[in-house]
Formats: structure tokens, C-alpha cells, sequence
């Protein structure tokens, strides 16, 4: 079926074989991840917490945070972290996304560590080398919750929009809007415009100047809040150009390992629908057996299968640092972010009129898909990307 | 499975190469040579053409023979051989239709086509109505006709079945054959397709005796032996690893790349949105790929022949909207009876015309779906009124 063509070049493509499997260690991982969540983060919990303004669990936080140890996944062992990689990490998200879970994980654990990471905490002779890695130590810890005060959204290959400046007795004006996970944070790495570039900048949301504004999120399980500062005294953890890249690398990073969040609830919807759709009877047989579903799920069962393949290959990509991960990150989030909300729009539409209630948890699904296709670069942003990458310019770049 | 690895078999085909270097020896005498190695079809069993080893390995065995410019047995030629009779033969065959049939076959000596498919049964393969009826000699005589069959032109063997019982449920009294396309009441005329030629026939079948040692599998057993040769079919498994921008996604690429003056804002979106599924579905095949290497096939076999069947008619159809004045031409009418099906070698228009196909052949789109959904998903059947009927009482 696959048609071979002779002599196509390969674009940008890494000679080694990615492993798109999952080993068995990952496997593992994944059933601890999954047996806490069964046991502590069940929908109607979720349900019961959405709206308190503060959606996180801190028990289940500190469970699986720290006593497992998840948060330093992505944290080589002589920095405080668990020395694994983007792999695990992905794991995790994939388990997160398919329970729904408020957790700030992809925002702290990946997002922040990222950042960190791209800061050189082990060039000795920068000044500011000793407090990333302290930092870094802190929130591989799970101990403290960071955010990146960067607002959404915005994706990997976008224009930094950075509205915090560094005045000139050094402190910190200005804020982010729309940063994820902002309220639940104890921590902030603020991306600052300073007289020669875009520095970074950690503070402590409790500091004096600090003022954590929540929004009213369309995704209850992530929420949006506004930040500002006012004369806040950060401690600076890099200089221009590093800074720039360390938050490019964590944007990459977090687009990549997004996608094995979207691949997690687009898989809960799916087999949620199937099952429901076994046991629904009308017209004196189940629905599952009217062709006219069957196919809709088949072919969302199709998009699942690719949509696994790329985020598989995004995190391997990830983790093996190779020069492929733009592209594979891309792709991957062109195709998980379609399959994840394809995934949640079937699953109400074919639970019927349960599907439209609060009560039942489909509803949590559909507003994490549609948040997720925005949050770090739409699908077309993407694509847009992509076009680039592989050399597909757009009728007008010249 | 015996314990042979990868670095047994280089050293095999070190051996194979330095006893008949491709360079001065005659192309059949190297592939027979090949084939009584051991190294035609690994996973086989030796004396077969293979050494009993894991199938996967087969790949190191060709990416080796194709770097020392050994010749192959032009497996586009043969592909329902390889790919549907073989595996059938070896499953259900006797002894001595294995040593008769496997050989010539992998050698390219001998052609096969897959006489399934007529008039009243397509998807509803085992409807169908040709009768093999045994003579006094326990031998059997068939009548019937057969239809789209690819390849029938140059067969010199078709894999065929038939009905034997007409007066059990319709999946119980067919009949697996072998059938000698030379045999006398063979009738092949030539179907011409959309595309302007000929790539399938039907096939009349009057009076045509088979001998029952040309049977596969026992009488009335021929629905389960058919449904190896149509997973064989349908699990497009493609052995070796497909390059990015290596299917028909990549011809568009190029002309996109190197025709600047027929971009359009509207056909970029879509090139960059296949493109992308393009890519997510090669990635798929891959993992389906390593899933197979490491021992763990998954259910996502029956995910790549409707993927690529959309997605090859997708872009194929990008591709002569893309070329604008170019896509109102067409490249040769002329009704041939072509080898095998080429899509590279031939222009848009072609490409768009026999992408339909590939969501008909080899079971349509509609009847995976119902697998996938069945099968994969444990979705409840529909209600089914032909089962338990005799096959004679069906509507028709
Ligand atoms: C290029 C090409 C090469 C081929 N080569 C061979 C060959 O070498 N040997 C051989 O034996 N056959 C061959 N075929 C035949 C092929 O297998 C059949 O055409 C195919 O199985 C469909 O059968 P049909 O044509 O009778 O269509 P039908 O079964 O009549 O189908 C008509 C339409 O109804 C739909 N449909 C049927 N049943 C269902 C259902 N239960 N649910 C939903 N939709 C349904 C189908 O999807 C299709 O769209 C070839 C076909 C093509 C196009």
C-alpha cells in the first residue's frame, strides 16, 4: 500500500532509528502513574475541586510529585532529579491527560525545569549558576510549584511578547497575561526585557509587588491567571541570549510533551465512548452496533494510532536531543491536538444528552482539548512552522 | 524458531556473495543460488528458501544483498504471490505442494493471480457462486466466473475459491485451490480501468478440471484458509523503513518546491495539513514496524491501508489541482496490460485515477472500518440475517 518513491531526498531527517515503542520501564511508570490516579484523582473529585479556585490536590500533588518522583524526571541526578528524560516525562502527561487531572506538571515539571535546564546550571563560572541549580533542586523536588510568566499563547518559533521590563535600579515592571498555573505557583521565572535583551529573572509569588490575578479559564483543570509586578527585586538567573534560548528550548520542549497529553485524552475519550456505546441500548440493540458510529469511531481510532506514532517520536526526539525534534514536534502537534479534540467533540456528541452534563466528566476532557490546541501554538501555527522546516514556503516568502 | 541472528546471517550472505559474486553471475543463477541458501524468505523453513528464522531479520538480509548490487526477483511482479499465495501455501500446503509451488514462485518463474472476487461477491466474498463439483475420479471440475482479477494476464497459477456445498450457511461449503491458468475452459479478457489501461481481467472459468492434489486445506475449509491470504492482503506491513516524503506526498513537495508560480495560499494550508499526516502515518507504519521486530504485533495493521488509501487520494488530488492547466492533461490514454502498477513512473493525473483504487482493492475502506471497529474496538456486529441460511436460500 505504502508507495515507494525512488530517489525522494529525505528532509531533515535523523539517520538513527527512533524508538517509538515503550520500554518496560516506561510501562511501569505508567501503571503507578495510573493506579494513584485511579485511586485519588476520580472524576467527580476533579468535579468537586474545579471550581474552589484552587484545583490542585496538594496530597496527590506530593504523591506524585515527590514520593514518586516525576517532577525530577526530566533532572539529571547530580542537579536533585531522577536523571531520566523525555520519554518519562511524556509517560506521565500521557496518564495526566487521560485522567484530566489538575496538575501543574507540564507547566512546573517540564516547562520551568526546562528553562532551568537551557541556563547552564553547571557553567561554574557564571554568577548565577548556584541559584538555578538550587532552584532547579527545589522543583525536582516537587517541593515547590513553579510557573513560566510567559502569557498563552504562545508556541515554539514565536515572537517572544514580553512585558516585563527591568528597570533601571534593577527591579522588575510590567506582567504577563494569561500565564498557566500562575495562582497555584510559589515560584516565578519571569522572562525580562532588559537594556541588551530578554533576561530571566525567578520570584517568589508571595514577594512584596508581586499581584496574581486568577481568570476565568475555559479549561478549569489548567487555570489561566494574570500577573503584574511592581518593583519586585528578582533574583537573575540569566543574561541575554541564554535567557532567550532557555525559554525556546522549554516552549519546545513543552509543545513536544503536550502532545503526549492530547494523545492521553483523546485515548480516555475513545475507549469511554466505546464502552458507553456497548452498553446504551435503543431500538433494541446497542448504538455501538449502528454502522454510521462504528465508523466514526473507527476513524477516530485511526487519527489515535497516528497521533500515538508522533508524540511517540516527539519525546524520543526530545530526549535524544536530535536536530529533528523542531519537525517531530511540530507534527506531533498537528496531529495530537486534532485528535484530542476530534476525541472529546465525539465523545459528547455520542454520549447524547449525559455527554451535555456537568456531572458526567466529558466536559473536562473537551475544554482541555480545545485549551491544549491553543495553549502552546495552535495546529496552524504549527504547520506554519513546518513550512519552514521543510522547505514548503508559503506563496508570498519571496 | 532456530537461533539464528543477524550476524549468523551476514555471515550467510558473505558466504552466498563470495560463491556467486552478482557482478559476472547470470540474474537467475544468483536467486536460485539465494533461495537454496536459506536467505529468499528467512521466517520459511530451510529447504523452502528460508532457515526458520525470526521474519524481521529478513531486512538485514536485503539491506546486505542490495549494498553488494545483488539482483532481486522484482517483487512488484509478483506481489500476489509473494504476499497472498505464498504464506497460503504454507500454512495449508502438503509437502509436495510446497517443494512444487514456493520455489518458481519466489524465483519470479512463475506468476500468481487471486481468483476471489465476482460479480455478485466483493465484499461479501463468501457469497460467491462458482462451483467446483468432484468428478468420479475424486478430482473437480469448476464453472463460474471471476472477476477484477489483477494480474491474470501473465499467471501461470491462480489461488482460487469456489463453492462445494451449496446446501450449508455460505461460509461452510467453500472450497481453496490451486488453479492451472493454462488449463483448458481458462478464459482471460482484459478489463480496461479508468486510468485507460488494463491492470485486471475477468476470468471465465468453464469445464476447468483441478486435481485434488491441487486442493489447499480440507473440503469445505476453504473460508478459513482464505482468511490467511487476506491478512496477508490487508497487513500491509511494507518490510523495510519508509523515508520521510517517500510516498506521494513527496512528488507534490518537490513540485511545490520547484514551481514557485503555482502557489496558493488556500493549497499551502492543505499541502502543510498532508504533508503533516503524511509524516504521522509513516510514523505509524514505523512503530507498527517495531512493534512487529520486537515481538508485539498490534492491532495497527489494519490502520495503514486506510490511511494511506485516504491519504494517497488526498494528495493525489492536491497534486492535480496544485499543476492547474498541466492537471487538464493527461499522459497516455492507450489501453496497456501493464506488469504492475507504477505510480511514480507516471504523471498527476494518473496518480489521482488509480489512488481510487486503493480504498476498493484488497477489501474497500467501508468493510476495514467495520474490522476496525469490530475487531479493534469489540463493537457489537450488526444484526445478521445470512448466517445460518443455506447458501442457496441467499437473496442474490
Ligand atoms: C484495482 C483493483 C484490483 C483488484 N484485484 C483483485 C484481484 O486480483 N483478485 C480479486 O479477487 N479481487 C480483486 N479486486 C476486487 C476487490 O477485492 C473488490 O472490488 C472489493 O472487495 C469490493 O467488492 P465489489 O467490487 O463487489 O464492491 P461491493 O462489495 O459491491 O461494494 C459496493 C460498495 O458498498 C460498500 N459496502 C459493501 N458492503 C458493505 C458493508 N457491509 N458495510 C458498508 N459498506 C459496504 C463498499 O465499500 C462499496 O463502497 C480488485 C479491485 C480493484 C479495484
Amino acid at each position: 500500500m505504502t508507495v515507494e518513491v525512488t530517489g525522494a531526498a529525505a528532509v531533515g531527517e535523523r539517520a538513527s532509528d527512533p524508538d517509538l515503542l515503550y520500554s518496560e520501564a516506561e510501562e511501569d511508570l505508567r501503571a503507578a502513574v495510573r493506579s494513584l490516579l485511579a485511586a485519588r484523582a476520580e472524576p467527580a473529585a476533579i468535579l468537586g475541586r474545579i471550581e474552589t479556585g484552587d484545583p490542585y490536590d496538594p496530597a496527590l500533588w506530593r504523591a506524585l510529585a515527590t514520593d514518586m518522583g516525576t517532577a525530577g524526571l526530566l533532572v539529571p541526578e547530580k542537579l536533585g532529579g531522577q536523571g531520566a528524560s523525555a520519554r518519562e516525562a511524556a509517560v506521565v502527561l500521557e496518564e495526566l491527560g487521560r485522567a484530566a487531572v489538575p496538575a501543574p506538571y507540564l507547566t512546573s515539571a517540564v516547562l520551568v525545569v526546562e528553562t532551568l535546564l537551557g541556563c547552564e546550571p553547571e557553567a561554574s563560572e557564571e554568577p548565577e549558576a548556584p541559584e538555578v541549580a538550587r532552584l532547579l533542586a527545589s522543583f525536582a523536588s516537587g517541593r515547590t510549584v513553579g510557573a513560566l510568566a510567559l502569557p498563552l499563547p504562545t508556541g515554539p518559533g514565536s515572537a517572544l511578547a514580553c512585558e516585563v521590563r527591568v528597570a533601571a535600579d534593577g527591579t522588575l515592571e510590567g506582567g504577563a497575561r494569561r500565564v498557566a498555573d500562575a495562582a497555584g505557583a510559589h515560584t516565578l521565572l519571569i522572562p525580562a526585557r532588559g537594556p541588551e535583551g530578554v533576561e530571566l529573572y525567578a520570584v517568589d509569588t508571595s514577594a512584596a509587588g508581586v499581584t496574581v490575578s486568577p481568570l476565568v479559564s475555559l479549561d478549569l483543570t489548567r487555570p489561566l491567571a494574570d500577573v503584574a509586578f511592581a518593583g519586585v527585586r528578582g533574583r537573575r538567573l540569566a543574561g541575554p541570549g541564554v535567557a532567550e534560548a532557555a525559554v525556546r528550548r522549554a516552549l519546545l520542549a513543552g509543545a513536544g510533551l503536550l502532545a503526549s497529553e492530547q494523545l492521553g485524552v483523546a485515548e480516555w475519550c475513545l475507549s469511554e465512548t466505546v464502552r458507553h456505546m456497548g452498553e446504551r441500548k435503543q431500538f433494541n440493540r446497542p448504538v455501538g452496533s449502528f454502522q454510521a458510529l462504528k465508523h466514526r469511531l473507527a476513524r477516530l481510532w485511526l487519527d489515535i494510532v497516528s497521533a500515538r506514532a508522533t508524540a511517540r517520536y516527539a519525546a524520543d526526539a526530545l530526549a535524544s536531543g536530535s536536530a529533528d525534534a523542531p519537525v517531530a514536534v511540530a507534527v506531533a502537534q498537528s496531529a495530537c491536538s486534532k485528535a484530542a479534540v476530534r476525541a472529546a467533540e465525539e465523545c459528547v456528541q455520542l454520549h447524547g444528552g449525559i455527554g451535555m452534563t456537568w456531572e458526567h466528566p466529558a466536559h473536562l476532557y473537551l475544554k482541555r482539548a480545545k485549551a491544549d490546541e491553543i495553549a502552546l501554538g495552535t495546529p496552524s501555527h504549527h504547520r506554519e512552522i513546518l513550512a519552514e522546516l521543510v522547505n514548503l514556503p508559503s506563496p508570498t516568502a519571496g | 524458531m532456530t537461533g539464528i541472528d543477524a550476524a549468523e546471517l551476514r555471515r550467510r550472505v558473505t558466504e552466498l556473495l563470495a560463491a556467486h559474486d552478482p557482478a559476472t553471475t547470470d540474474r537467475t543463477a544468483f536467486l536460485q543460488a539465494r533461495f537454496d541458501a536459506g536467505l529468499a524468505w528467512v521466517h520459511f523453513p530451510a529447504g523452502l528458501g528460508g532457515l526458520d528464522a525470526p521474519r524481521a531479520l529478513q531486512a538485514v538480509v536485503d539491506a546486505e544483498l542490495e549494498a553488494a548490487g545483488a539482483p532481486d526477483n522484482d517483487p512488484r511482479r509478483i506481489g500476489i504471490g509473494l504476499g497472498m499465495a505464498a504464506p497460503t501455501i504454507l500454512r495449508y500446503g502438503t509437502e509436495e505442494q510446497k517443494r512444487r509451488f514456493l520455489r518458481p514462485l519466489w524465483l519470479g518463474e512463475e506468476v500468481w493471480c487471486q481468483l476471489f472476487s465476482e460479480p455478485g461477491a466483493g465484499s461479501d466474498l463468501a457469497a460467491l457462486a462458482t462451483r467446483a463439483v468432484r468428478d468420479s475420479r475424486g478430482d473437480w471440475v469448476v464453472d463460474g466466473q471471476k472477476v477484477w482479477t489483477s494480474s491474470a494476464h501473465l499467471a501461470r497459477w491462480a489461488i482460487l475459491i469456489a463453492r462445494t456445498d451449496p446446501d450449508v450457511p455460505k461460509h461452510r461449503g467453500i472450497t481453496y485451490f490451486v488453479c492451472d491458468m493454462t488449463a483448458p475452459g481458462v478464459e482471460v479478457r482484459p478489463l480496461r480501468q479508468i486510468t485507460g489501461e488494463a491492470e485486471f481481467n475477468e476470468v471465465f472459468l468453464t469445464g476447468v478440471r483441478i486435481p485434488d492434489n491441487h486442493r489447499l486445506g480440507e473440503v469445505g475449509d476453504g473460508w478459513r484458509v482464505a482468511q490467511t491470504t487476506l491478512m496477508n492482503e490487508r497487513v500491509a506491513i511494507g518490510g523495510g523503513r519508509v523515508p520521510r516524503e517517500g510516498g506521494l506526498i513527496g512528488l507534490v513537495a518537490e513540485t511545490w518546491r520547484e514551481r514557485p508560480e503555482l502557489r496558493r495560499h488556500a493549497l499551502h494550508q492543505r499541502l502543510l495539513e498532508l504533508w503533516a499526516e503524511a509524516e504521522a502515518a509513516r510514523l505509524a507504519g514505523e512503530r507498527l514496524r517495531q512493534q512487529l521486530v520486537a515481538g508485539h504485533p498490534g492491532p495497527e495493521g489494519s490502520a495503514m491501508k486506510l490511511a494511506f488509501a485516504r491519504l494517497n487520494q488526498e494528495i493525489s488530488g492536491l497534486e492535480v489541482e496544485l499543476l492547474a492547466e498541466d492537471g487538464l492533461l493527461y499522459d497516455d490514454w492507450t489501453m496497456r496490460r501493464p506488469e504492475h502498477v507504477d505510480f511514480a513512473g507516471r504523471e498527476a493525473g494518473y496518480r489521482y485515477l488509480r489512488a481510487k483504487g486503493n480504498s476498493i482493492e484488497g477489501g474497500t475502506s467501508e468493510v476495514l472500518l467495520n474490522i476496525v471497529a469490530e475487531r479493534v474496538l469489540g463493537l457489537p456486529s450488526e444484526p445478521r440475517t445470512d448466517k445460518d441460511i443455506p447458501w442457496k436460500e441467499l437473496a442474490r
